[in-house]
């Protein structure tokens, strides 16, 4: 019990307490060892807490209220957009139709979810400049993986052997783990001074044994690549195809199209964009978009209409196969419809110019106290430093993060991207209100005072929450994961 | 803090010649730089590393990294003790936070490495 102020689920247990009755079976009994071979029934019974419904519902209860959700505070996690999720879009997702549909149901029967899909395709097509969508990846980096096993299987049809993948050393981590999964060599690419992509230094790299370029633009500094069209003349001259990773469409929603800035392929995290959960209150869902050259390489099935029908079509001879299980995250793919339905193309347009002008408010009140150093206009994020602040009076851009969470408000990203040094990376959104900007604007500007004036109450932070500053070496190196009794 | 019989890698590894061998290392920048070291994975005795190519990872509480060989050749000893003991990287980068040793394949290579007044030079613009 020490150090923590409640128990787990398994210290709560009383031999012989349930949670639930059951009726008697209405077929005869039959003991286990008649209906499981002898060598798939375990010797000891699993160590289960026995526990009653109201103890669960009252330990869960309690953990809940642990939790930061943006349900409950601001969060400003550059590099994971973190904005508002409708409540209107739980009651589409909940409607009968879509959560008792069985994913084995015929498309026959199917009809309306087939239609929603395709729809769905339409409207994500047209709002990246892309020709066909598929929703099979179940996040961002699966999209990531999807995208560049379909750029493999078009070189491969093609009879060309192309060995590498230029990432920029700004790119999110997932980008050069996509790239080796797929069996490419990952090939480094420095920003130059002003954040962008170094064009000369991608002009030495660029040759025809290189695949792909996966570039992040806006990229994680919250920059608009700046050499875009330069970047995709030469990866494009040289017979390369260029992947956007999409984690920072929120800021050109409406805007500009990365199919129209030359991106072959994009995935599209619906989970951040289209303002469908994240993570555990998700899942995920990344959707992919190609050109029309990578359409035959889609993953299987895909969704056909004809004429006012709807089909699944599994008959594509040079798809990359089925990556997942059915058809992607199904109940997000309603919540990201119902959100571009509701929005509208002038509303999608106003979240990118609101999350632009949100981060740039942020930026301009926050420049006099932190280093800057891009110092550009930003789109939807900026990436300060916490350089003078550990220089001059020993408080590191962690220590900073966990002070913030005594604010209340969730820590930034930090120490990324890694070619900042102490780096906070802040992204407001678009649903953030003036008032919660400016008080996290205080919030920063008072870390910053403390920091001078008290760089121990920074040093200790955080000081308020249930769980006090972690041991981050001790939980990497000896990692205790599991509950053992006693 | 930056020992001048080494030669530095633009990677921030260092290189010693020891006899016919050179043992290989991360510098204090870099050490200094990746915060609290939790995992080194190293490569078997007997791999074949490339110059300035990826010949294993360093991972800390802030970021992962490639480590870079600083000269081509045969991995002949490896750091097992930074299995166990991985902040020695932090501790002593130069001394028992060493990494590999490799039996070099064409030793010329290491003139293409940086001496300590260059390194201190890019090191100097970096920071």
């Amino acid at each position: 019990m020490k150090g923590r102020d409640f128990p787990v689920i398994f210290e709560l247990s009383t031999p012989g307490r349930i949670g639930a009755s059951y009726p008697e079976p209405d077929v005869p009994r039959r003991p286990l060892n008649a209906l499981l071979p002898a060598d798939q029934i375990r010797q000891v019974p699993p160590g289960l807490p026995e526990v009653s419904e109201l103890d669960v519902v009252r330990h869960y209860t309690r953990l809940s209220h642990r939790n930061f959700s943006i349900d409950e505070g601001f969060y400003p996690l550059g590099s994971c957009t973190m904005k508002y999720n409708p409540k209107i879009h739980e009651d589409a997702a909940r409607l009968p139709g879509f959560s008792r549909l069985h994913p084995y149901t015929m498309p026959e029967d199917a009809q309306g979810a087939l239609e929603l899909i395709w729809e769905l395709e339409q409207a994500l097509a047209e709002i990246s400049g892309m020709d066909r969508v598929t929703f099979q990846p179940a996040a961002g980096a699966h999209g990531e993986l999807t995208g560049i096993l379909m750029i493999r299987a078009y070189f491969e049809a093609r009879g060309e052997r192309r060995t590498k993948v230029i990432v920029p050393d700004s790119a999110h981590g997932t980008n050069p783990a996509t790239a080796a999964m797929a069996g490419y060599q990952v090939i480094t690419v420095k920003s130059d001074a002003r954040g962008n992509l170094d064009v000369q230094a991608l002009r030495e790299a660029m040759d025809s044994s290189v695949a792909a370029i996966m570039l992040t633009n806006p990229n994680t500094l919250g920059l608009f690549e700046e050499h875009i069209v330069e970047v995709e003349e030469i990866v494009h001259g040289r017979g390369g195809q260029m992947y956007l990773d999409g984690a920072n469409f929120n800021a050109i929603l409406g805007v500009t199209r990365p199919g129209d800035q030359g991106f072959d392929v994009m995935h599209m995290n619906l989970h951040k964009t289209f303002s469908t959960p994240h993570g555990g209150g998700g899942p995920g869902a990344g959707a992919v978009g190609v050109k029309a050259h990578l359409v035959p390489f889609l993953p299987v099935p895909v969704v056909e209409k004809e004429g006012d029908r709807f089909r699944l079509d599994y008959d594509r001879p040079q798809s990359i196969g089925k990556i997942r299980a059915f058809y992607g995250n199904f109940g997000n793919l309603i919540r990201a419809y119902a959100y571009i339905r509701s929005m509208g193309a002038d509303g999608l347009r106003q979240v990118a110019e609101t999350a632009v002008l949100n981060a740039n408010y942020v930026l301009a009140r926050l420049r006099d106290r932190f280093d800057l150093p891009y110092d550009r206009l930003c789109k939807h994020e900026f990436v300060l430093s916490g350089t003078r602040q550990k220089k001059q009076y020993g408080v590191t851009t962690r220590d900073m993060a966990k002070r913030l969470l005594d604010y209340g408000f969730h820590a930034p990203t930090i120490y990324f991207p890694l070619i900042v040094d102490e780096a906070i990376m802040i992204e407001p959104t678009e649903t953030e209100s003036k008032r919660t900007l400016d008080e996290f604007i205080e919030a920063m500007r008072a870390i910053d005072r403390e920091a001078q004036e008290n760089p121990q109450i920074v040093h200790d932070a955080p000081h308020t929450t249930p769980v006090r500053r972690l041991d981050e070496v001790r939980a990497a190196r000896q990692p205790d994961l599991r509950w053992r009794g006693g | 803090m930056y020992p001048k019989d080494l030669r530095y890698s633009s990677e921030h590894e260092w290189a010693r010649v020891e006899g016919d061998r050179v043992r290989v290392g991360i510098t204090k920048f870099a050490a200094d730089r990746l915060s609290d070291v939790v995992f080194v994975e190293l490569p078997e005795v007997g791999a074949v590393v490339t110059f300035m190519q990826p010949f294993g990872v360093i991972e800390s509480v802030k970021a992962v990294s490639d480590l870079y060989a600083p000269v081509s050749g045969n991995v002949v000893e490896v750091n097992t003790a930074l299995r166990d003991s991985p902040e020695v990287v932090n501790s002593d980068p130069y001394g028992a936070g060493w990494i590999i040793v490799v039996e070099p394949s064409d030793p010329k290579e290491l003139d293409k490495l940086m001496t300590v007044e260059q390194y201190l030079k890019v090191i100097g613009e970096e920071a």
